[in-house]
């Protein structure tokens, strides 16, 4: 099976961040950035496919400058076979505008299946797999938390509030992968050395007009702490409320 | 906090690579049990196969015997994160990749290469090395072990070692000894015995306070009879196991800082989250000048032992070097170690907090490979050209 | 006067409360810009067309209504090439989802079909001249960001909760629509929908971790807690060092110091005293609820919700308030 899994590169999600002199940005000073968490998983996802089958070829593909090639040995050193880098200044706000740039790559790749992680962590749109699946025109399912692939065809279980579904689906496929499915390996010491010699190729990317333009960051409010807001059972409703309205978790 | 310096951006993709993978797997796999593995006095042997896929063992050595090829950066780095963890595991490593590796490696045949450097990296065999001797610790010139070798070119040994990490747990162990009668240190030889050999014995060793996820043994060769080619052929004179020596002391002061580095951390997150008269203990004077120094010191070891490092991979580090980096940073981790179990106060003397652990590890860290008054010494004798050891 | 358009989620037969929500925010959108028409289309089996009513009340002019037996089971590539379609035929400033498991999969795959730009998972929206300008927590929900999207129409998926449902009666038309697709036509097919959410998720990666302590009192009472996790369906549990080191939980689910450092969107410490140890592995949780006797305990101090009370008799009615809410969205 021949398969492409888009990762991103994204800061350590345990940074403490601070927001650049700019105001519409995250400040990068002493950040470390790794495979996006969720793209960690749909690697491992894909390694674990090709080693199921006993053959099969897994290509690491991410947009952005070249700080990218980092990520992208990476993956090379978790056991992916081949990197592409397509470069660009910067990743664009607007998911749709990365669909369109990943999509002009993958298509004609002759992959079998194309998985992306859930969402990118930094990000969060959860958008761009679905996206890239409409531009090439392939099926999708979204978030997986399981995969299973057998004579072309996949299975694949989706989590959703309270409940799971499953579906079913022919290859060729894109779906991205939720964190339930595998805990992405380390890269063995050996894993590293042999990344140094796995092919990564360069290619220049087009990314056209972003109609997402970020105009702001800002860190969010302080926790205070140290509300109690009643006593026993009886408070059970108006946490159940707060939950829902002012913390917006259920 | 403890890349205080930036010194990452001193580090190569691939340097920084192997420190996060093993980094990740100290946080994952070890830092959740040795705590208790200390306290019930075990070594964490299920972590042997573990560490062998990650690569560990030998990291340094070429990738022909199935090590990983990396440089001597890299592999110090694997051990700053070993240690972080714990001493005792990061003994393991040292023993395991630069005392029995190593002199295989150097001082081996083609056919000991072949057999056991491979099966050494992937942990199917542990090893163990055999230099110190009951009454001959810091003098190794004066070890009494005696190999005589028979009209048909085999060997038989006879003596007793003590302080032998991985001793019990070791299938092959590289004993020291003098050869056919001569007390001269210069025959001293290096042989390749498997500890099933009739006449080879381990001990462990009991009552440690220290270092205690990890095994000690004391070993006993009593008439043991080994081929004619369990011997190293390229040892020869006491400068071989010393050379052995310079390659763990090197993984040990990097080693020791990362030791230093997680009782930092450890003390750094306890001075701004406990509260004491109404306010974090790191908002007090006391902690910070604490904190401030441990932090100092840290920086001091990390900036010695990069350049130790790119040293050893330019070929140009001496053994001297060496042990003012051993003698230095052990020393200051022991004493990070200890400030920081007192800033912790009395939570500091649980096992559930690392820096008491680290503290007592240190002891025998500051006590092994070559004391810190003998380092003292080996400085003492380089900046002088007068032996002040006699 | 601006038109909106709203996607209105449902599941086996009934609407999500989100799918209200999405009412409610383009009704608000149309409002705002001096009262255009909300147009809202829901899409299921037969039978589906009985909400028509509730949806109107919550101020759809217009109820655009999808029945086919083929859709009992959300089905992506029929509901997102019709949506695509009913957007399409229409002049729509916004187009509103859910940021729902359904909703994250339905609004990319509609944008890309479009040619549109989507904020998704926002917080909150307003229209500022040609753009609709979003807020949308990034890193974690540790940045918010502020993002301006062009075009017509934008679309937008809301956070659960981002805005209230509310009731605000139009006398709507119904319109009755075939499906943009024929549902037995789709590649990817819905095959089951199971009740209950059984995957064991990580400590490290679960939105929600539900925690408990020696409060707990007895081993076997840590079945309140697992009943609580499974009730929030993304939760997973976790424990204090006491408890593990007591053997009433395995050691890898210990949250603290020496073992995992988590940072959930919510943690619930149910009889957990919050000893300092404790508290440096989740004290980084973005929401924490805490259920302790002692009103005087330390984890009261960072918890943005106390409930004071004996955990064994709160827990049992959390869970069942916490299962009526999810099933309710």
């Amino acid at each position: 099976m021949k398969m492409a899994v888009c990762i991103k590169r994204a800061a350590d999600m345990e940074t403490r961040f601070k927001i650049a002199a700019n105001g519409t940005s995250v400040d990068e000073t002493g950040v470390k950035f790794d495979i996006a968490d969720f793209d960690g998983f749909a690697v491992e996802a894909a390694l674990q496919l090709k080693e199921k089958d006993g053959a099969g070829e897994v290509t690491v593909v991410s947009l952005g400058p070249d700080t990218v090639q980092e990520t992208l040995r990476k993956a090379l050193s978790m056991g992916a076979d081949k990197a592409v880098h397509l470069k660009a200044d910067a990743v664009p706000a607007d998911a749709l505008a990365i669909a369109r740039v990943l999509a002009a790559e993958l298509k004609g790749g002759g992959y079998d299946l194309v998985l992306f992680g859930r969402m990118a962590i930094d990000a969060a749109n959860q958008s761009v797999g679905p996206m890239t699946a409409e531009l090439l025109g392939v099926p999708c399912v979204s978030a997986a938390s399981q995969l299973t692939i057998a004579n072309g065809r996949g299975t694949a279980r989706r989590e959703l509030e309270g409940a799971a579904e499953l579906l079913e689906f022919p290859l060729p496929a894109v779906v991205t992968i939720d964190e339930g499915i595998a805990r992405p390996r380390l890269p063995s010491l050996k894993g590293i050395m042999a990344a140094k010699k796995k092919p990564l190729e360069v290619k220049p990317s087009q990314v056209g007009e972003s109609r997402v333009k970020i105009t702001k960051m800002e860190l969010p409010p302080e926790r205070t702490g140290g509300r109690i807001i009643g006593e026993g059972p009886a408070a059970v409703p108006e946490l159940v409320r707060l939950l829902q309205t002012e913390a917006k978790v259920l | 906090m403890t890349d205080f310096y930036a010194i990452d951006s001193a580090l190569s993709e691939e340097e920084r690579a192997v420190r996060d993978s093993v980094h990740r797997f100290v946080d994952e796999r070890v830092l959740p049990i040795i705590g208790d593995c200390y306290v019930e006095g075990r070594f964490p042997r299920d972590l042997v196969p573990e560490l062998a896929s990650l690569g560990v063992f030998g990291a340094n050595l070429p990738e022909e015997y199935g090590c990983a090829g990396l440089n001597n950066v890299s592999y110090g780095l694997i051990m700053q994160e070993l240690e972080r963890g714990d001493s005792g595991v990061r003994s393991f490593a040292s023993v395991q990749g630069a005392l029995v590796m190593y002199p295989i490696f150097a001082f081996g045949s083609d056919e000991q290469k072949r057999v056991y450097l491979p099966k050494m990296a992937s942990g199917e065999i542990i090893g163990c090395f055999g230099l110190t001797e009951p009454d001959y610790g810091s003098n190794p010139a004066g070890m009494i072990t005696m190999a005589r070798q028979q009209s048909d070119g085999s060997w038989v040994l006879n003596g007793a070692k003590m302080w032998i990490t991985n001793g019990s747990t070791a299938q092959v162990a590289v004993v020291w000894a003098k050869t056919n009668g001569d007390k001269d240190e210069r025959s001293i030889k290096g042989f390749v015995v498997p500890t099933n050999t009739p006449g080879f014995s381990a001990r462990d060793q009991k009552g440690k306070l220290s270092l205690r996820a990890s095994d000690t043994s004391e070993l006993v060769l009593q008439d043991v009879h080994v081929p004619a080619d369990a011997i190293l052929p390229k040892s020869g004179g006491l400068k071989s196991p010393l050379m052995c020596l310079t390659q763990a002391r090197y993984g040990i002061a990097w080693g020791s800082v990362g030791a230093a580095m997680a009782c930092f951390e450890e003390a750094a997150s306890y001075a701004c989250n406990r509260v004491m008269f109404g306010k974090p203990i790191g908002a007090f004077q006391l902690q910070q000048a604490r904190l401030a120094e441990m932090l100092t010191e840290i920086v001091k070891g990390q900036l010695l032992t990069l350049h130790l490092g790119r040293l050893k991979d330019a070929g140009t580090m001496t053994p001297q070097q060496v042990s003012l980096a051993k003698r230095n940073n052990v020393s200051m981790a022991t004493d990070i170690a200890r400030e920081a179990r007192r800033l912790l106060g009395a939570n500091g003397i649980l096992a559930e907090y690392a820096s008491m652990r680290h503290m007592a590890n240190l002891e025998s860290v500051y006590t092994y490979e070559g004391t810190h008054d003998v380092h003292t010494l080996v400085l003492g004798q380089a900046i002088t050209g007068l032996n002040a050891f006699q | 006067m601006a038109n909106a358009f709203a996607f209105v989620e449902s599941r086996g037969g009934e609407l999500r409360r989100v799918g209200l929500e999405a009412v409610t925010a383009a009704r608000q959108l149309a409002d705002g810009t001096g009262g255009g028409d909300v147009h809202a289309l829901v899409i299921g089996a037969p039978g589906i067309a009985t909400k028509a009513e509730m949806i109107a009340a919550h101020g759809a002019d217009v109820v655009e209504v999808v029945e086919h037996p083929g859709l009992a089971l959300y089905s992506p590539e029929v509901v997102a090439a019709t949506a695509a379609a009913r957007i399409g035929a229409g002049t729509y400033r916004a187009a509103f989802f859910s940021a729902s498991a359904q909703g994250r999969d339905l609004a990319p795959r509609v944008a890309a079909k479009l040619g549109v730009a989507l904020g998704a998972d926002v917080t909150a929206f307003e229209t500022s001249g040609d753009a609709i300008v979003v807020r949308h927590p990034v890193n974690t929900g540790k940045v918010i960001a502020t993002l301006t999207i062009t075009g017509t129409p934008v679309l937008v998926s809301l956070r659960p909760g981002a805005v209230t449902a509310t009731r605000a009666p139009r006398t709507a038309r119904t319109e009755t629509i075939a499906p943009a697709m024929d549902p037995g036509s789709a590649r990817v097919v819905p095959t089951e929908l199971l009740a209950g959410n059984t995957a064991k998720l990580d400590l490290g990666e679960a939105p929600v971790i539900v925690s408990g302590g020696r409060g707990l009192r007895a081993p076997e009472n840590f079945k309140l807690v697992e009943d609580l996790a499974s009730a929030f369906g993304n939760a997973a549990v976790g424990a204090t060092r006491a408890v593990t080191d007591d053997g009433w939980r395995p050691h890898t689910d210990q949250i603290g110091q020496t073992g995992r450092l988590v940072s959930p969107d919510l943690y619930v410490a149910c009889g957990i005293s919050g000893a300092i140890q404790h508290l440096a592995g989740m004290r980084t949780s973005k929401t924490i609820v805490a259920i302790n006797k002692d009103r005087e305990a330390p984890i009261f101090k960072i918890a943005d919700y106390g409930v004071v009370g004996d955990v064994l008799e709160v827990l049992p009615v959390l869970t069942d308030a916490v299962r009526k809410a999810k099933h309710s969205h």
